[in-house]
């Protein structure tokens, strides 16, 4: 039966959400500006506003996740983005997987955040949430599902399934409801994909906070000290975002199979972006802090973070990257909608700035090359320039879309080689930051002449040059580019390392945020060059096949085809493929899958033997994502087993087919990182002509390629699953096959009863056999098989090592602690001011 | 000259470096007659083209040709002109390419039979345009 309540609840609560933004927005404006006497009823009204807005936010996320947590397929949500085999940690997953459960995540984050605004900063109230209001307005409005005319506002999540496809099902029965949802995307059931959207729409979100302290800074006229409540909301913010890059990158690295953690895919630049302007602004904001000057760039800098969140957001949900983007986004018909939101801020961020920019204060005085103003300045530049370089050409198709809007023609695609491309670039303006960083610090810290810049430096440079010395020789890095990064990396940590002492023995931890975020830069550069640069395909094919055309003969093959059981040497290691696994509920290593049987029923089997402790022949259990096989392969060395990995495949129907995950073996200085690329398709065997052997017990001969004994058979009492009856004979034929250092028992059976033969062959799916008992020739004491062949199992794989990882992984923690440390000063800073009541 | 116009001179400089970079670097969509005198001219730039699998009267792939060794394989392309082209990929067979509705690729022709793809997207037909409703619950 169809449940109508939850939807038409969650639709409504919409459009309560909507209506009450708009109230929200306005009862702000007049709390804003009315008199004295009016005030408090006004704000008294605005919250009760805001309030209704926050809950009936809440509301919405609560009816959208009643509808796939209770597995409702008749919403299209549900039915297209969960299933019933999914376990609750995936549902939400689910939740957000579809655009319109991202917008309301953000919807919620910006509820969260405006509430704690209006808890801790009275004076602020008005101005900041309009701002933030009219932005919700904006946000539910993506998922009003309003249509008027021709005109569609927004997609609702609440839609039923009749109402979203036209399957003739529905015109016969418009109340059916599918047994089943078409799942969530494997590559979504990850516990990084849990957490990650959340940090990084929590991201996105709190960069409002900063550009509505500004947004009231201007309207209230009070240019300078917006700063101080909006400084550790950016600090948070870059934090957050940054956070939720990295469990993104984390994520791509551990279940995708593009071979890497950053792709310079345009979905991820449209973050990377935001991201370096927001920690520009930063450094600005700080610097005004201290020395009143970049006033201006900070308000540039501020306002571009938002509005390029904006712009991120508009390029990956308009369907506007279309080809451009490995990750597929559909066209929810928004793009009109984004494309209003983003210039409406840009508008009135523009139009409020010419307004006041006369008024704004400066400071005419010419920064010096010996004052931290100046090196700030550049190394905000710096970052500018990144950020340039890297979203002109994510721009490309939104160029294209926009020269076509106006009847034009343009064929400009971005790069074919974006790593290359992007990397050419960055890479050596991480270089200059990371130098900047390490020369800024000392002018931050103490005043600066020529002499007491050379004693200051002496000391961190010539331990980096050792210290560059020894990476270079005991890693062997001997490309002089390289060279260069494993320099300014080792500089800035070592510089920045002591100005960490200096501060720690000086002062206390809360200033150290800055040198801490700056140590962790310098890692996170020899990471990227030690695992990017020297990663190492060790998959290399060695078949020797030769091929017909010479040119195809120069080209690296980057797979390697492991046959099952068969050796096959790959560099350093020996690897055998030894078949596929399934991962069992309650047991932590995987079981082979040959042992068991589907029952229909979801995510069951049946155990055709026992295995060691946990399950006895005849068992049931319980299978976690059934769909899922993990593919075993042992790496050996000098013939001893060193490991073995399993990396996972999904044959995914509804997802269009082979979703692969890898899986890597993490040593402390480097990553085995290993995925499949093919599989053997044992699905529906095409099974090669019939052959026949006529062998004598105790024979040897060749089944295909495998030397095979025929032991003798045996006369059978009973027989699993059939009943044997009086004057029955069941003959059990055992066939010894080995393959490499395997040995295989098969045993084809056969049956008479009442003269009529029964015959039960044996699959092997590994061996890619079927082998039937066909007769038996007593008077020449032979038995005869009949054997059909298939394809033996196999699989495609590659493999890469990349070096000092962790490097990375432990530098990108380390930032983010320089991040935390640096909140928490700044918040402390404003709350002792605000209580003092000096604060505005 | 102050200090401030050096540095401003010198951001102008690298933006410029920049935009010129990126309008140097950007490949561009092609079809297999364009792309094919391109060749002539000498350019080996990566070119896009945008296509599909060429199919027999009863729909099915053909001209799908897996190398031995399974890493790698060619195939015939049809471009938006209805030019056909054999394309090689030094890759396995991406599993769901056979039921790709369009295929870009990337990369340029080696000699005049065959274009070498460094690269393939695929677009595959959405699940969300399933007319078909899985009609187990029937």
């Amino acid at each position: 039966m169809i449940n109508t309540f939850i939807g038409n609840l969650g639709h409504f609560m919409t459009i309560v959400a909507f209506v009450s933004a708009l109230t929200t927005a306005y009862a702000y404006i007049q709390y804003f500006r009315a008199n004295e006497i009016e005030k408090a009823n006004w704000r008294r009204f605005s919250r009760i506003s805001f309030a209704v807005h926050g809950i009936s936010a809440v509301m919405i996320a609560v009816s959208l996740f009643e509808i796939i947590y209770n597995h409702r397929f008749e919403y299209f949500y549900a039915y297209s983005h969960s299933s019933e085999a999914l376990p609750v940690h995936y549902m939400i997953s689910s939740f957000w997987e579809g655009q319109e459960g991202a917008f309301i995540l953000w919807i919620f984050w910006n509820v969260v955040l405006g509430t704690i605004l209006i808890f801790t900063n009275k004076f602020w109230e008005a101005p900041v949430m309009v701002v933030f209001a009219l932005v919700q307005a904006f946000l539910v409005s993506m998922i009003l599902g309003v249509v008027i005319g021709d005109l569609k506002i927004g997609s609702s999540p609440f839609i039923l399934l009749r109402e979203a496809t036209q399957a003739p099902i529905f015109q016969m029965n418009p109340d059916f409801v599918p047994e089943d949802g078409t799942g969530l995307n494997p590559l979504l059931q990850n516990i990084w994909m849990v957490i990650h959207p959340p940090t990084l729409f929590l991201g996105y979100a709190s960069t409002l906070v900063p550009f509505a302290f500004l947004m009231g800074g201007l309207v209230t006229k009070k240019y300078s000290e917006w700063i101080r409540p909006a400084l550790p909301w950016a600090i948070f913010s870059a934090m957050i975002l940054g956070m939720g890059i990295i469990m993104g990158a984390y994520w791509a690295y551990v279940t995708l199979n593009f071979g890497g953690y950053w792709n310079w895919d345009p979905v991820e630049n449209a973050v990377y972006v935001p991201w370096l302007i927001l920690v520009a602004s930063i450094h600005t904001m700080i610097t005004f802090k201290k020395s009143a000057t970049a006033l201006k760039t900070s308000m540039i800098l501020v306002i571009m973070t938002f509005i390029l969140v904006l712009y991120a957001t508009f390029l990956v949900r308009s369907g506007v990257l279309g080809d451009a983007s490995v990750h597929s986004f559909t066209d929810l018909g928004l793009s009109g909608q984004l494309l209003i939101y983003m210039l409406f801020f840009l508008f009135v961020a523009v139009v409020l700035c010419v307004k006041e920019w006369k008024n704004i204060p400066t400071s005419e005085k010419e920064a010096s090359v010996y004052s931290r103003e100046f090196w700030v300045f550049i190394g905000a530049t710096t970052l500018s320039l990144m950020a340039f370089q890297v979203i002109l050409p994510t721009s490309i198709p939104a160029w294209n879309a926009m020269v076509e809007s106006f009847g034009g023609i343009s064929n400009m695609a971005p790069p074919a080689d974006q790593i290359e491309f992007y990397t050419k670039f960055q890479l050596w303006f991480a270089v200059v930051l990371a130098m900047l960083t390490a020369v800024g610090q000392f002018f931050w810290w103490q005043k600066m002449d020529k002499k007491a810049l050379k004693d200051a430096l002496l000391t961190p440079y010539i331990i980096s040059v050792l210290l560059s010395a020894a990476i270079i020789v005991l890693a062997k890095v001997y490309d002089w580019q390289y060279i260069i990064v494993v320099l300014a990396g080792t500089f800035t940590i070592t510089a920045n390392s002591v100005i960490l002492f200096k501060i720690l023995k000086k002062s206390s931890f809360k200033l150290a945020g800055g040198s801490l975020a700056h140590i962790g830069l310098g890692m996170i550069l020899i990471g990227i060059m030690f695992s990017s640069g020297y990663s190492d395909t060790i998959s290399i094919n060695m078949s020797g096949l030769t091929y017909s055309n010479s040119w195809e003969d120069e080209l690296n093959k980057e797979h390697v085809l492991l046959w099952i059981n068969k050796p096959t040497q790959m560099k350093d290691y020996t690897v055998i493929y030894r078949g596929r696994q399934k991962k069992v509920k309650g047991i932590s290593e995987n079981v082979p899958a040959k042992i068991l049987e589907p029952t229909g029923e979801v995510n069951e089997a049946l155990a055709l033997e026992d295995y060691k402790d946990y399950f006895q022949k005849g068992e049931k259990v319980d299978i976690v994502l059934e769909e899922n096989d993990y593919f075993q392969i042992e790496y050996y060395q000098n013939e001893v087993l060193k490991f073995s990995l399993s990396p996972m495949s999904q044959f995914n129907e509804g997802m269009g087919g082979l979703i692969s995950s890898p899986a890597s073996r993490i040593f402390i200085d480097r990553d085995l990182y290993t995925y499949v690329a093919a599989m053997n398709d044992s699905e529906d065997p095409e099974w090669k002509e019939d052959e026949t052997y006529e062998v004598a017990p105790g024979e040897q001969f060749h089944v295909a390629d495998y030397v095979t004994y025929f032991d003798g058979a045996d006369v059978l009492k009973e027989l699993d699953g059939y009943v044997l009856q009086e004057g029955d004979v069941a003959v059990r034929a055992n066939l010894r096959i080995l393959d490499y250092d395997v040995e295989k028992l098969l045993q084809p059976t056969f049956i008479i009863r009442n003269n009529q033969v029964g015959k039960l062959p044996v699959i092997d799916n590994e061996l890619g056999l079927k082998i039937s008992l066909e007769n038996i020739l007593p008077e020449q004491n032979k038995f005869v098989f009949k054997v059909n062949q298939y394809q033996k199992d196999y699989v495609v794989m590659k493999a890469i090592v990349k070096p000092y990882i962790n490097v990375l992984w432990i530098g990108t923690i380390i930032m983010l602690a320089g991040f935390s440390v640096a909140i928490f000063r700044r918040f402390d800073e404003f709350k002792k001011m605000r209580d003092k009541g000096l604060e505005v | 000259m102050k200090t401030g116009h050096i540095i401003g001179l010198g951001i102008i400089a690298i933006a410029i470096v920049i935009i010129m970079t990126s309008i140097g670097d950007a490949s561009s969509y092609e079809s297999f007659t364009t792309a094919k005198e391109m060749k002539h001219n000498g350019e080996d730039k990566a070119i896009h083209v945008v296509g599909h699998l060429k199919k027999d009267t009863s729909g099915e792939v053909t001209g799908l040709n897996v190398r031995e060794d399974k890493v790698s394989f060619t195939f015939m392309l049809v471009d938006n002109e209805g030019v056909e082209q054999e394309v090689f990929y030094n890759e396995p067979v991406p599993a769901d390419f056979t039921r790709s509705e369009s295929v870009v690729v990337i990369g340029s022709y080696k000699n005049e039979e065959i274009f070498i793809a460094d690269k393939i997207l695929m677009k595959c037909p959405s699940k969300y345009q399933e007319t078909e409703v899985q009609a187990a619950g029937m």
